[in-house]
């Protein structure tokens, strides 16, 4: 495989609050390929927001990034530790929206209300324009504005030319996602990062949303970073998914196995707890017991352990399991698969 | 069904005017519910599905007389065995029937009282209704927390010292306080995380088979509605479009809404065909709805007929009741 374009490792992002420290991010590790799909599914309080936020270095205080490293290859060039960079410098704002891009889970409060949606699209493209034209003049406006319908064709919304001059509150909620993804696709990002990007809509608006990033996804070679808390989006969109849980990558793998052999007895409990259009009607789902502790409640040891129906006495409760292969490509924090790393002093 | 209605509605309406400027002139209407029909048989659950605008809050709300319907009739059967028709009575009239329908909500981090505690938060409707004495409030309140499974000794605490699911079962405990007929919950798994939203619904599934109690289940998530539901309402642009037992629903629609909502689900299973889009367009605006039928715009099997008149809900089969000119001739998928 070829170098992949992010790699997280050990990321650590803590929230000191008065009432005591809030480990939201607790040692996530995990790589982005060029042109891969990677999924990250958790439920809420799993980090999975704050993972990607650290990512483009927007993470607000109270919290901090303390510990792990970020590297973001691009073009050609050596890898960059994000963390290194100050969040607020030229080079980490020349990668913020050029480089990585982000759609954000609500359309509606991502954009500005006064501005019109053609404006905020033509402010990014006159800011990054060194993306389409590394030397030479600067991008007029007329120039600009022409890129911007063209993007706006792109993404499938019709009237390009009159939307342009629309308010976000004058569009529905599908054609302000699409919008969205136009304006961060603006600058052909080497990484798109989706934070939820259809939880806000409808499902009908959502097939139609998931088709369009998946058709640019196969077109442009883009690699995007998933979030979401549906499994049955992350089966459709990625090629590998990181299930997460408080703060901490329980598995991952390539997105055939996880759902076919899932390993980790918290991807296995959700996998069977999802309710299903297919299955047999008015029946019992099979429960995880318990529900997500509080954020500065966490539990000792592995953080899923009190709701764990294979918890090892004595282990799961007092060590925390590393992250470690438990097949080709599929790696699980679980000590059900590493009784000796247990053992060890 | 052979089994008496317990909620009858009739031809319900709602609209809402749309003003503007300082005359407050008129300019149209939003129709939001537009001629719905049902009934609810005593001890069934019917889902009731749409997208959001559909009309299926509104509904549900002019059940339990929130609001005001602008027309229609909904006939509630009442304890004592009388058919009242709901829709005309005053604030006054409605006061002895409001303990027999209930709700849950949507929303378990807003519908509790954050000031109160969670005996005070379920006794409330308790002392409402004439259960003065504190001893026997009490005792009710801790029968009530186990049943939905709670820890009764829990009781003197706060809504903030639980999870969203512990709430959401507080809330539901609190419905069922004044042992209601019928029990409307509007979305109610919808705001709480995956590994929690199965106990919650496992929980109204119990409850309902334990209690025989009766509900109307609004959602938007099919699978969820699959999961608790008897019959399945399907609603587009404040109009029913299809009405059929869940096995009907979804194993043979006949309405393309229906089947294309069912498609647009992503399926958690990476192996399962994806790409195709079920359904191109948007909702259709309910202040200005499209001519003919509603869905016309966006069904892939228009004729003109579509276009022209709109269809009226009939019934195809025994119990099935479907919104479409052609929904004889169409065979469509269902997901079994």
């Amino acid at each position: 495989m070829t170098a992949p374009v992010l790699e997280v490792k050990d990321l650590r992002v803590h929230f000191f609050l008065d009432e005591g420290v809030v480990r939201a991010v607790d040692g996530v590790s995990f790589d982005v390929g060029p042109g891969q799909v990677v999924g990250i599914v958790g439920e809420s309080g799993c980090g999975k927001s704050v993972t990607v936020r650290a990512i483009l270095q927007i993470v607000e205080p109270p919290g901090r990034i303390v510990g792990g490293r970020i590297l973001f290859t691009k073009d050609g060039a050596a890898a960059a530790d994000l963390t290194a960079l100050d969040a607020k410098g030229p080079v980490m704002r020349a990668i913020r929206g050029a480089e990585i891009a982000l759609i954000p889970q609500e359309p509606m409060a991502a954009f500005s209300p006064v501005h019109t949606v053609g404006a905020q699209v033509i402010e990014a493209l006159r800011l990054h324009q060194r993306q389409w034209r590394p030397e030479g003049a600067p991008l007029s406006r007329r120039e600009a504005r022409a890129l911007t319908i063209e993007l706006f064709r792109s993404v499938g919304i019709s009237m390009p030319a009159e939307r342009i001059d629309a308010y976000s509150w004058q569009l529905s909620g599908g054609l302000r996602q699409r919008a969205m993804i136009a304006m961060a696709l603006s600058c052909k990002p080497r990484l798109l990062i989706a934070d939820e990007p259809t939880t806000a809509i409808d499902v009908t608006t959502q097939a139609q949303v998931l088709n369009l990033l998946r058709d640019l996804q196969r077109r442009d070679g883009t690699a995007i970073v998933f979030i979401t808390h549906d499994l049955g989006v992350i089966a459709q969109m990625a090629h590998h998914v990181v299930v997460m849980y408080l703060g901490r990558v329980m598995e991952q793998g390539a997105v055939a196995d996880i759902f076919d052999a899932p390993k980790h007895p918290y991807t296995r409990a959700l996998l069977k707890s999802i309710p299903s259009v297919r299955a047999a009607p008015r029946t019992l789902l099979p429960t995880i017991a318990g529900s997500i502790p509080h954020p500065l409640g966490r539990p000792r040891g592995c953080p899923f352990h009190p709701r764990c129906p294979d918890a090892i006495p004595g282990i799961c409760a007092n060590r925390v399991p590393a992250l470690r292969p438990v097949g080709p490509g599929q790696h699980a924090s679980c000590f059900l698969y590493h009784r000796d790393e247990a053992d060890e002093p | 069904m052979s089994a008496p209605a317990l909620l009858d509605v009739r031809h319900l309406r709602k609209t809402f005017p749309i003003r503007r400027g300082f005359r407050r002139t008129l300019l149209g209407e939003v129709r939001a519910v537009d001629d719905v029909s049902f009934t609810i048989a005593e001890g069934e659950t019917l889902g009731l599905v749409g997208e959001s605008g559909c009309g299926k809050t509104t509904t549900s709300r002019c059940i339990l007389r929130a609001m005001t319907p602008t027309s229609g009739e909904i006939l509630f059967r009442a304890a004592d065995g009388r058919v009242v028709d709901l829709a005309p009575l005053s604030r006054a009239e409605l006061r002895p029937l409001r303990p027999q329908i209930q709700m849950v909500f949507q929303d378990p981090f807003g519908s509790l009282n954050p000031r109160m505690t969670i005996f005070d938060n379920v006794g409330e409707p308790l002392w409402v209704n004439g259960l003065t004495n504190r001893r026997a409030r009490l005792d009710r309140v801790a029968s009530l927390l186990e049943l939905t499974g709670l820890r009764p000794e829990l009781m003197h605490r706060f809504p903030h010292a639980f999870s969203g699911g512990q709430r959401q079962r507080i809330g539901i405990a609190r419905a069922l306080a004044t042992e209601p007929r019928l029990v409307v919950a509007d979305e109610p798994v919808s705001a709480l995380d995956v590994s929690v939203q199965a106990q919650v619904l496992n929980l109204l599934l119990e409850l309902r088979n334990r209690l025989h109690l009766t509900f109307l289940f609004v959602a938007h998530d099919l699978a969820v509605v699959k999961h608790v539901s008897d019959r399945v309402a399907v609603m587009y642009v404040g109009q029913l479009v299809e009405l059929a037992t869940t096995e009907a629903i979804f194993g043979s629609p006949r309405h393309p809404y229906t089947a294309a909502l069912m498609r647009s689900v992503p399926v958690p299973d990476p192996h399962a065909a994806s790409g195709d889009v079920a359904l191109a367009g948007e909702v259709a605006n309910p202040a200005a709805p499209p001519s003919g039928c509603y869905f016309h715009p966006r069904c892939p099997f228009t004729i003109d007929a579509c276009r022209r008149e709109p269809p009226a809900l009939r019934e195809v089969a025994p119990g099935h009741m479907v919104r479409c000119h052609r929904a004889e001739e169409l065979t469509l998928k269902g997901v079994g």
